[in-house]
């Protein structure tokens, strides 16, 4: 009886022990953030997992660039995607966790505002009127076309946009609103862009906004809005050209991944993120962002192997960073 | 003649057929203990949101925004959205299962309900984010032909695909009522020179009554938990509404939308899931303690 047991207990404890060994043989990549970067780390992800052939597990959550640092500065994640650069209070929660990190831009985004194909009264929209329909003084108040200018119909709006743990929603309200965060709170808010496409397109009188590659792979179904500054410049559509010219102002916005220093030491990691350094522009190219100039990938990479620290943007949200600009900044932790 | 058994043997058959008892007791207890426990945690949760918001602008509050800035935490919207698709669905599933249930129990025969029953129990089991799917990319462009400016995310098609997932638990449960009525109640009937329809009507229906409230009152419960066909069709704006073209967030549909984001740990807003989760937790057991009322009402003896 006590042999039997005394077997019974060693095998058990063997399969444990080979269970452990073999699954320490698939290593794991954890990437969160921004469903706007997510089908750029997708792409990555597919292509550097079929390079690796199962050797290493890359895994791409979508809990919005705030809920993405969140994890990322408890350590739950290796890299975060961030559709705006790290603000302040998360620098300050990954510095009091010990979590430090490389910020590096990867791609260019046009935010695009978007409504239905059957709208067909609504071409270009300016700065002005987008705020008139986003601040937080239009909750309950704005809520017809015709409330924002008498000349569009007295239909009521069906508003779509990023939900509070979105980067795109930090940048769009800090670039509309003047203030990040600062919003009406009655649309339907969502950090799943899908579901705002899906919105968008069934309502005639939706509208929202969207990363611009979330826009235009269904460019059939939704129609996008040229935006006029105000600045005397007219109406732009968006596209990559315009984010190039810098014309698409002010939301064209720069697009980041964020590797802390723990990950980075993992081998696995550097092969990542060296893969993505190179093979990047023409993946970001396939899902319709605007790629970095190369040099400042080999830039970009540079940094990372250098290991520099901290961010450019100083952890406060800014708006209108051409490109040029970035590559120019100097880190500051 | 003497015993089979000694005493010592005796013994220990006593001692086995208690430790028998005791297990099967812990084995019934254990549900009891789960349903408490569950209940402990939401209510343990609770009091500290409870003691951040003011337990009159939780249930009498009409703006629902916890996450953004300047939260409002009134649970009105969601408990209206939660109503409004449980009421649509019952508008629903009520005539087509009461007609089902009568069909198969007073008219079909035994041959078409061998068939038709195991294939009304097959839509129970289709997983309820496909009959989400189902309702988003189906049922909503089907009601905009017809209805005029209905938006993408509605309650109405969200509530229609609820009915139809509660169909078989309605017909299935109603049609057994009916079957338990006695037929001398049908003979009788019929010999009186009522036609069939008529018996089924007038006289096996309202016989059956305890038993068919039952099964609506299941159907309800299973209604308004029922978390992804509204998640994914119904739009997620919390939104205080009668009129089922507008889209709504239900409580449950913002539980799921809340836990796939991110919050930390006791914050405020991690604390309405379990606040609106008691709520519609103690919505839930309302409606079971009405349906529990209504069956002892009507319940027929024969």
């Amino acid at each position: 009886m006590k042999a039997k047991l005394l077997a019974a207990t060693s095998l058990v404890a063997l399969a444990g022990a080979l269970n452990s060994t073999a699954s320490a043989q698939t290593k794991t990549i954890a990437i969160d953030g921004s469903s706007t970067v997510f089908p750029v780390s997708e792409a990555a992800a597919e292509e550097f997992q079929k390079l690796k052939k199962g050797e290493v597990r890359v895994t791409v959550g979508i809990s919005g660039t705030g809920g993405g640092f969140k994890k990322f500065c408890r350590g739950e994640t290796d890299i975060s995607n961030g559709s705006r650069p790290i603000l302040r209070q998360e620098m300050d929660e990954c510095a009091k966790n010990g979590i430090k990190f490389i910020e590096m831009p990867i791609a260019f985004d046009a935010l695009t505002v978007a409504v239905s194909p059957k709208n067909k009264f609504l071409e270009c929209i300016s700065i002005a009127d987008l705020k008139k329909i986003w601040e937080p003084a239009a909750q309950g108040k704005v809520m017809n076309f015709s409330d924002v200018n008498p000349a569009w119909p007295n239909k009521k709006m069906a508003l779509f946009g990023a939900g509070a743990d979105s980067g795109t929603f930090d940048y769009f309200t800090e670039a509309v609103n003047g203030k990040a965060k600062a919003t009406r709170a009655d649309f339907t808010a969502s950090e799943d862009d899908n579901v705002l496409v899906t919105g968008i397109e069934r309502d005639e009188n939706g509208l929202g906004y969207i990363p611009f590659a979330y826009y235009e792979p269904h460019k059939n179904k939704l129609k996008a809005l040229g935006i006029d500054e105000g600045k005397g410049k007219g109406c732009v559509k968006p596209s990559l050209e315009a984010v190039t010219a810098g014309t698409y102002n002010p939301l064209a916005r720069p697009l980041f991944i964020y590797v802390s220093t723990k990950a980075a030491e993992k081998l696995e990691v550097k092969e990542y993120v060296d893969f993505l350094m190179t093979k990047g522009p023409a993946l970001i190219m396939e899902v319709k962002y605007l790629p970095l100039p190369p040099a400042a990938y080999a830039t970009a990479h540079k940094h990372f192997q250098d290991g520099r620290l901290g961010t450019v943007f100083g952890g406060v949200p800014e708006v209108g960073v051409s490109v040029e600009d970035l590559m120019k900044r100097d880190a500051k932790t | 003649m003497a015993s089979a058994l000694t005493v010592g043997e005796r013994r220990i058959q006593r001692l086995r057929e208690r430790a028998i008892e005791f297990v099967l007791l812990v084995s019934a207890a254990s549900s009891v203990f789960v349903t408490i426990a569950i209940v402990a945690v939401l209510i343990y949760e609770s009091i500290g949101f409870f003691s951040s918001v003011p337990i009159s602008e939780f249930l009498f509050g009409t703006t629902w925004t916890p996450l953004f800035a300047n939260p409002r935490y009134g649970i009105l919207p969601l408990l209206g959205g939660t109503l409004l698709s449980t009421f649509v669905a019952l508008l629903f599933v009520a005539p087509i299962g009461l007609v089902t249930a009568i069909y198969l129990s007073e008219f079909a025969s035994p041959k078409v309900r061998e068939i038709v029953k195991p294939i009304l129990e097959l839509l129970s089991g289709v997983p309820t984010v496909v009959y989400g799917f189902f309702a988003l990319l189906f049922m909503t462009p089907f009601l905009q032909t017809f209805v005029p400016n209905l938006p993408g995310f509605n309650i109405l098609s969200a509530g229609i695909v609820i009915g139809i997932m509660i169909i078989p638990y309605v017909a299935s449960l109603s049609e057994d009522a009916m079957r338990a009525v006695p037929n001398n109640l049908r003979d009788g009937s019929l010999a009186m020179g009522a036609t069939r329809l008529e018996t089924a009507i007038k006289v096996v229906l309202p016989a059956a009554t305890s038993g068919v409230a039952a099964a609506f009152i299941l159907g309800m419960s299973r209604a308004v938990g029922e978390t992804m066909i509204v998640a994914i069709a119904a739009g997620q704006q919390p939104n205080l509404t009668i009129d089922p073209r507008e889209p709504a967030a239900t409580i449950t549909a913002y539980i799921v939308q809340v836990a796939l984001g991110d919050l930390p740990h006791g914050s405020l807003a991690y604390q309405t899931i379990f606040a609106t989760g008691l709520a519609l937790l103690l919505l839930t057991l309302c409606f079971n303690i009405a349906g529990f009322w209504l069956r002892h009402k009507f319940r027929e003896v024969y």
